[in-house]
């Protein structure tokens, strides 16, 4: 059904759109190594290093070159799969970003699955019964969540949950291969992450339920004595839903800079623990490769939450297929 | 609206009383830090490190026997600081750039939007670290690294704004009388946008008070032994395993402070500006 | 006469506000008989929508209603909130004014159409009431019913979704269906469609109808009674046929003469009637005669609050004019 010509276009420029952003990111990163102060080489391979090795790590980092001509290297060297290399160790940057990939990502999702099946209920409860006891209650907690810095939280959960009373692994991803170990090493790190999403969404989808609950669909509805459950459950909830996506697809992004947080406190492999290690030594490359790989993640979630936005919605939908559908 | 009659009606919303109550403090605090803190915060005393709370130090002291409440009471000028600097100077240079943008020949529009939308491809914390990455920690650096982050925030307003006022009848009537364009601006667009983006930057002061104590926290933001509050929460973190109130005390202080400006920053929307209250 | 359906004495409706009560209902009687048509006519903010609105029991919550009887065939206290609810979907059906906005977007026609028969049938299965729905839809002139019944509403045009709309009222047989303005949204041709379903659906139907309209042409189409409403109150009431030829009370009277006609050529218009003055305040009401301020024939009785005055052939109306006629 959707494969219409001006969904394709739509597509395109969607895309088109993302990936000029990335391409943004990648100059705004490439420029800001012309600000390290000093030659930037010796900086990272420090002042005892022989003018061979600088001049080595010159040339294969292009700090010479002009910054077009750096961008360009870069995305060439990216379709081959190449996102420089580790400055200390020679190890391929990719390779270093693809093994920590699966940990931030298994992390995030937890997250954002944990804020949903708690945020959600939050929010039905919240917009049932607006400006009651329960529902100033729970817009009190959701900005209690959502101020609270991650960081903050997650200092809290060890310091209770796996310094007091040793209930949770304290820090690590838990052994490769052992699911069972890994999801148990993963509660309090995404139970940190989730709780400030959790208000995030508790409030945003009460909001937009109050308001498809006001439209006259509902009171059609009413009007038939369809159950006030269902009415909640079927009828306003998805129509509220569709908004609230998009603007979560934007709030990933806070999700992810919390990661780094989590990821370091309960020393967890992940991209956010290589961004900080590789900033702490100084290792450009390594910095490079795992933001901009972030970068992608961001946008490409943020272009994920638009087409699902515009798919879950029959309107848009026959708008991009218009040709294939019959009108009226 | 009076500042008397302003604070009546947040003490009216939801955690409006608690929002006054604790952002007070916290002016109060930093202000007279020198005149309230028991203690030097850099006095070390190796032989109380780590110490529970008890009438000599009523938080305890941390791992080199500094008194905590006395480096809380610091950490606030830091995170008041850093939060306004950065307000003030993102907000700035928001302004300059979103009017220049919106009454800029198009090219020129493209470009400083296309700046914004770069910048907001990183998610803050992130691009924040990138950039300590390039320029180094440090207090002053971190003021200035955090504001790149916040100027498009404050740039997509402005312009906004600024494009519907440059569309609105009473500009026209004075471009037909022949007024010179920046000085409309100065005196029709500036103080119409002002309201907005002080309603928007007080919502912002909570954000910023996270970024430098993450910052801070990761090594990454203001040099000890200047006392952070994120600074604090790292050291507690570090010597957990022998001591939580350090970590707890200085945990704390940041939701009581980023609670107490989310939620004055809240109020004072609903109160000053209710077309934008929804929305996160 | 045949029995009464619906039976209403002296209802006032109401709201709380900073001024003080604003009151959107005085002393309305509703009587409706088995099978009878009955129009409510007034200009906006007369208390017509509240009335059919308060029938269903969704008036918002703040609303006071106080009634001195309220029967729904054989049903005391009907409109209290717990037997509204029970009414509603299965006794009482609402056709409302805005087919746009009426269905919900992101779900299908059928999916409507069967989850409004559920109060009305809760044990049938779901294949039944999909082919209840579908064959409702072929009722009402849509064509293709089978393949509609999977669409989405925006893909219907007004027309039909207001087709969508009478079938989802008749699919549960309701002994009251209201119709709140059912043609106001539609284009003229559409509306005059509209007119002839409804029309031939009450040849066919055993339910009593109540049409809510600001436009006196819908009800004489409709209808076999009128109701005129001003200001939360019934001037007058009586046969269609008699109040339309032959309006007593001043209000009616200036109501008719808004009407446009129909068949009048575009040129030869006489400019257009209006009624001068606005509706009182419903917060802070006079005491006397609510028409008077705007009233041509005010004379120095309508300081008191007019007599109801019966006139034969079922008429009646409050006005000072029937005394002194």
């Amino acid at each position: 059904m959707l494969r219409s010509h001006s969904f394709y276009i739509y597509l395109g420029f969607k895309l088109a759109t993302a990936l000029l952003a990335v391409a943004g990111a990648v100059v705004l990163l490439l420029a800001l190594t012309r600000f390290i102060p000093g030659d930037p080489a010796t900086v990272i391979l420090g002042s005892r290093a022989t003018p061979e090795a600088v001049a080595i790590l010159n040339a294969r980092m292009g700090f010479d070159k002009p910054l077009a001509e750096q961008a360009i290297t870069f995305f060439a060297r990216l379709f081959s799969g190449d996102l420089g290399e580790d400055v200390f160790n020679g190890r391929p940057v990719l390779t270093l970003v693809v093994t920590a990939l699966p940990n931030t990502a298994a992390l995030a999702v937890s997250a954002i699955l944990l804020a949903i099946v708690i945020g959600v209920p939050l929010a039905l409860l919240s917009a049932n019964c607006p400006g009651g006891k329960g529902d100033r209650l729970i817009a009190f907690v959701s900005v209690g969540f959502i101020s609270t810095p991650s960081f903050v939280v997650s200092v809290f959960l060890l310091l209770f949950f796996a310094v007091s009373l040793r209930l949770f692994p304290v820090l690590g991803a838990g052994d490769s291969g052992n699911f069972a170990d890994q999801l148990w090493h993963l509660v309090l790190p995404s139970a940190a992450l989730a709780l400030g999403w959790i208000g995030y969404v508790a409030r945003l989808l009460r909001s937009s339920l109050l308001e498809v609950l006001g439209e006259s669909h509902i009171r059609t509805l009413r009007a038939y004595g369809v159950s006030e459950t269902k009415i909640l459950l079927k009828y306003a909830l998805k129509p509220a839903i569709i908004p609230t996506i998009a603007i979560l697809g934007m709030g990933f992004g806070e999700l992810l800079g919390g990661a780094v947080f989590a990821e370091v406190i309960f020393n967890r492999p992940g991209l956010g623990s290589l961004i900080y290690d590789a900033i702490r030594t100084r290792n450009y490359p390594l910095v490079q490769g795992s933001v901009f790989v972030i970068v992608l993640l961001y946008v490409l979630t943020n272009l994920a939450a638009d087409l699902l936005q515009t798919f879950l919605d029959p309107r848009e939908r026959s708008r991009l297929t218009s040709g294939s559908g019959d009108g009226r | 609206m009076t500042i008397v009659s302003a604070m009546r009606e947040v003490s009216r919303r939801p955690g409006g009383t608690f929002s006054l109550v604790a952002v007070a403090l916290i002016l109060i605090v930093a202000i007279a830090a020198p005149l309230i803190s028991p203690y030097a915060p850099n006095a070390i005393a190796p032989a109380n490190r780590l110490m529970a709370p008890s009438l000599d130090h009523l938080f305890g002291t941390d791992h080199l026997g500094r008194d905590l409440l006395s480096r809380l009471i610091f950490g606030s000028r830091v995170a008041l600081g850093v939060s306004l600097s950065v307000i003030a100077i993102s907000l700035t240079a928001g302004i300059a750039l979103g009017i220049t943008a919106a009454l800029s020949p198009r090219p020129l529009d493209l470009l400083i939007l296309g700046i914004f939308d770069i910048v907001t491809s990183f998610p803050s914390v992130v691009l924040a670290l990138a950039l300590v990455a390039v320029f180094g920690p440090g207090l002053s650096n971190i003021i200035l690294l955090v504001s790149i982050v916040f100027i498009p925030h404050f740039g997509r307003v402005a312009r906004a704004q600024a494009i519907a006022i440059r569309n609105s009848p009473f500009i026209e009537a004075e471009k037909v009388l022949g007024a010179e364009r920046w000085r409309i601006i100065l005196h029709h667009v500036t103080p119409n946008i002002i309201g907005p983006i002080f309603v928007l930057a007080c919502m912002d002061i909570p954000v910023v008070i996270t970024i430098e104590a993450g910052l801070s926290f990761l090594g990454l933001g203001v040099r000890p032994p200047l006392a952070s509050w994120g600074n604090l929460l790292n050291d507690g973190y570090t010597y957990l395993d022998q001591s939580i109130w350090p970590s707890v005390f200085s945990g704390l202080a940041l939701i009581v402070a980023t609670l107490g400006f989310s939620l004055l920053g809240e109020a004072l929307r609903d109160t000053f500006d209710p077309k934008l209250r929804r929305g996160p | 006469m045949t029995p009464s359906l619906l039976s209403i004495r002296n209802l006032d409706v109401s709201y709380p506000t900073s001024r003080g009560h604003a009151r959107i209902l005085i002393g309305v009687d509703l009587d409706i008989a088995r099978g009878t048509s009955v129009g409510l006519v007034g200009e906006s903010g007369s208390g017509k929508s509240t009335l059919a609105l308060a029938l269903l029991g969704l008036l918002p919550e703040n609303a006071e209603i106080d009634a001195q009887d309220a029967m729904f065939d054989s049903c005391p206290d009907a409109l209290s909130p717990a037997t509204a609810q029970r009414l509603r979907g299965s006794d009482i059906a609402m056709i409302f004014q805005d087919p746009m906005t009426a269905l919900n977007p992101l779900f299908t026609i059928g999916t409507h159409l069967v989850d409004i028969q559920r109060r009305k049938f809760p044990h049938a299965s779901q294949a039944d009431l999909w082919a209840r729905g579908e064959r409702m839809l072929v009722r009402v002139g849509v064509s293709d019913a089978g393949n509609r019944m999977r669409r989405y509403p925006h893909e219907f045009s007004g027309g039909m979704r207001q087709r969508v709309v009478i079938a989802m009222a008749l699919l549960v047989e309701p002994k009251l269906l209201i119709a709140d303005e059912p043609t106001t949204a539609l284009d003229a041709t559409i509306e005059a469609q509209v007119v002839d379903i409804l029309r031939d659906l009450r040849s066919e139907l055993s339910a009593a109808l109540l049409v809510v309209s600001h436009s006196f042409g819908l009800i004489a189409e409709l209808c076999d009674t009128v109701i005129v409403m001003y200001a939360g109150t019934i001037v007058e009431t009586g046969p269609v046929n008699v109040v339309l030829h032959d309006p007593r009370h001043p209000y009616a009277q200036a109501l008719l003469a808004c009407e446009i006609e129909p068949l009048s050529s575009i040129e030869a218009a006489e400019p257009l009637v209006t009624i001068p003055g606005t509706v009182p305040d419903p917060a802070n009401r006079p005491v006397g005669c609510v028409f008077a301020a705007r009233c041509p024939a005010r004379h120095d009785r309508c300081i008191e609050p007019p007599p109801l005055v019966s006139q034969g052939q079922g008429r009646s109306f409050s006005c000072w004019l029937g005394v002194s006629l």
